[in-house]
């Protein structure tokens, strides 16, 4: 039982992260103050949301690098929309506007998936400069910086706010109920439903999926609106919580999500993931590229870390899958040629 | 997966085979340079244009073809860029320890000689690391080359603290003269680099193991195919590649920066999609980049002639690449799906397995 535990990719990650903000704290004690953790939840919102998204993908035995052009697009249209209508609102209109578009959008990603049969990595590498080049090209290229209120005063939500001895107010801000929200359902799909046993099932192996009766096109149709709500609405949280609307954002963090997702131990290849999984991978990957400068280690030497976190947090589960699949069926490698003679 | 299709005929030799998505890319080629020319008749179909265009395109067709050799085997190289922003930046560095202001003839010589040597030397590192992650580790390519993706962009960032080194214009010659007089340097690189593939992958062993390692792994490594020394070998190559690109880069722009070109890593993907190989590996032709990439660029160049009055007439070219990649897609979807319509049926009677024919 415990070394069942102990095998898991989640413990490992958790254990990792742990260990770290034990020693971040311990380094340097801001670590432990309520605005870093704040600071932390907040950075961690957006990544999270889109994460969830890419772990389903993952499941699936599918690849989405649509997601962030998909969010910008959303986020930047909403914006363009409400204020042009003039519209006073709160931003639940905007939250739901955003994830409205980025469904439909999903939807054309799902249409070119299911219908043709075309590797997902290829459609939503197209439909990503497609998604991009629109946006940019007829809807709008310049930052919008003058928000329609609802949305101006959203980066001031907190959930509840927090005065320390120095008398700095910080707060924890209310889109990382979205997050938590987001990861309740997800889990429940993937757990509970018979949606989520197909999409474990054509991740596992799409033959037997069908074979064993699953209508994969439609759960491709479901996965990828999904994604496309996901990505919309992490896209208008992500331009709220900045206070301005930028188009040209967002596109280029997609691999940094996808390694966050598989950091948690998303497998690539389909069929294996958890929600707790990705939450800590994305925590992991938040701890690091936010604190290495409690740290005292300069903040140039970031990618560098990352990578190799990356590099070392793919090999460890690689080696060890390898070494039991040995151990359970010895394996024969033939002895090259060039080697034999 | 399927039942092994059992054919005793000797397999046509590749280079005859009558490629329908090489076809298309073709027409598609011809379709737009006419649309254009008709659109545009005193600006696209010049000379001067031709000279611009190929002076445009090539940095992504040499990312196309290291990401080429990398697909064919069935993996992907995302570090190409990083890696080449690595190399230029140490090769900079090396002009400017080398190469003073007032220095002979002979010193700049041997100095660029040096700094040319450090950017390949870098690349083949860099692909050699990418390679061992892959062939000995076992790591899924992508997730190898993300991997490094980052961590070469973050060596890089760390050596240079986030700014750009330049070249003391020793190397601007590559970005500026021409060959003949009319020929851009670059455009020669890439003819050179195109030939050399063709002749790799279609003329020696190890362009035949790349192949049979994309198509079957297992069948590869059981007729006596040293499959890891040949993915090493695959990554290295691709490594050299991006130090090509890198001295590109730095004739260019006299410069070397961490965050220069990100986006070349995707283009350069939608070109080796777009020409025909196949991301599964096994499959994929060098002259398939060619016309991928000179049908991108018709189509950039040609945008960009009819929309520059447009603002944000820049952005229709992401527009219209990613359209071209899907519409390209879907057509060869539709052709393969006839393809294999009738032998997929009788396949089914003789084994009257409940296989479901595609897109239903």
């Amino acid at each position: 039982m415990l070394k069942k535990l102990f095998a898991r990719q989640e413990t490992l990650v958790g254990i990792t992260l742990l260990g770290l903000c034990l020693l971040i704290g311990f380094i340097n004690p801001i670590f432990w103050t309520p605005g870093n953790w704040f600071d932390l939840a907040r950075s961690a919102t957006v990544t999270g949301i889109f994460a969830i998204g890419v772990l389903i993908v993952l499941i699936s035995g599918g690849i989405d690098v649509s997601f962030t052009a998909i969010a910008v697009f959303s986020m930047y249209t909403t914006t363009v929309i409400m204020k042009n209508i003039g519209f006073e609102g709160g931003m639940f209109a905007f939250f739901l506007m955003s994830a409205a578009i980025g469904g439909m959008l999903g939807l054309i990603n799902a249409f070119f998936i299911a219908r043709f049969r075309l590797p997902t990595l290829i459609v939503t590498l197209g439909t990503q400069s497609l998604f991009r080049g629109f946006l940019l090209f007829v809807i709008g290229s310049k930052i919008i910086r003058d928000l329609p209120p609802g949305m101006a005063a959203y980066s001031n939500a907190f959930l509840f706010t927090v005065t320390d001895e120095r008398g700095i107010t910080v707060g924890l801000h209310s889109a990382v109920l979205f997050l938590v929200a987001v990861a309740i359902l997800a889990q429940f799909i993937l757990r509970y439903t018979m949606l989520g046993r197909s999409i474990y099932a054509m991740g596992g192996s799409r033959e037997a999926a069908e074979r064993a009766g699953f209508d994969i096109p439609r759960t491709q149709v479901f996965i990828y609106v999904f994604v496309g709500l996901l990505a919309g609405l992490a896209g208008m949280i992500y331009g709220g919580l900045n206070r301005q609307a930028n188009a040209q954002d967002i596109v280029g963090q997609e691999l940094d999500v996808i390694a966050a997702t598989v950091l948690g131990g998303a497998s690539i290849a389909g069929g294996r993931g958890t929600v707790i999984g990705t939450l800590l991978g994305v925590m992991l990957v938040t701890v690091l590229s936010n604190s290495l400068i409690l740290m005292g280690i300069p903040s140039t030497w970031q990618r560098v870390v990352i990578g190799a976190i990356i590099i070392i947090g793919t090999a460890v589960p690689t080696i060890r899958t390898l070494r039991s699949s040995r151990r359970a069926n010895v394996e024969i490698e033939p002895v090259p040629v060039e080697q034999r003679a | 997966m399927s039942a092994p299709e059992v054919s005793y005929k000797p397999a046509p030799r590749i280079q005859f085979v009558v490629d329908g998505n090489l076809l298309r890319l073709l027409i598609a080629c011809v379709a737009i340079f006419v649309v254009m020319s008709l659109l545009r008749p005193n600006v696209f179909p010049t000379v001067e244009n031709f000279l611009s265009m190929g002076s445009q395109f090539p940095e992504i067709g040499i990312l196309a073809i290291a990401i080429m050799i990398t697909m064919l085997t069935g993996g992907i190289d995302l570090s190409v860029v990083s890696t080449a922003n690595l190399a230029g930046v140490l090769a900079a560095m090396v002009i400017r320890a080398l190469i003073p202001a007032d220095a002979p003839e002979g010193q700049v010589v041997v100095g660029l000689a040096i700094a040319i040597a450090v950017a390949f030397v870098t690349g083949a590192l860099a692909g050699l690391f990418n390679g061992l992650l892959v062939a000995y580790v076992n790591l899924t390519p992508i997730l190898a080359t993300l991997g490094t993706m980052t961590l070469y962009t973050g060596l890089t960032v760390a050596m240079t603290r986030g700014n750009a080194v330049f070249a003391e214009n020793r190397l601007t010659f590559i970005g500026t003269s021409n060959v003949l007089g009319v020929i851009p340097i670059p455009l020669v690189i890439f003819v050179v680099v195109v030939a050399i593939f063709a002749v790799i992958l279609n003329r020696t062993p190890f362009g035949l193991k790349l192949y049979m390692i994309g198509s079957n792994v297992k069948a590869a490594r059981f007729s006596g195919i040293n499959v890891r020394q040949v993915l090493l070998m695959t990554y290295m190559l691709s490594g050299l590649l991006s130090a090509v690109v890198a001295i590109i880069f730095l004739g260019r722009n006299n410069s070397a920066k961490w965050d220069f070109a990100p986006s070349y890593v995707l283009q350069a993907i939608v070109v080796a999609v777009l020409a025909g190989v196949n991301p599964n590996g096994g499959s994929g032709r060098i002259a398939g980049i060619v016309l991928a990439i000179l049908a991108l660029q018709f189509v950039s160049t040609g945008m960009n002639m009819l929309l520059f009055t447009i603002s944000g007439g820049q952005f229709f070219k992401e527009f219209a690449w990613g359209a071209l990649l899907l519409i390209i897609m879907v057509a060869n979807s539709y052709s393969e799906q006839r393809r294999l319509a009738p032998r997929r049926r009788s396949r089914e009677d003789s084994e009257s397995t409940a296989q479901n024919p595609s897109g239903e």
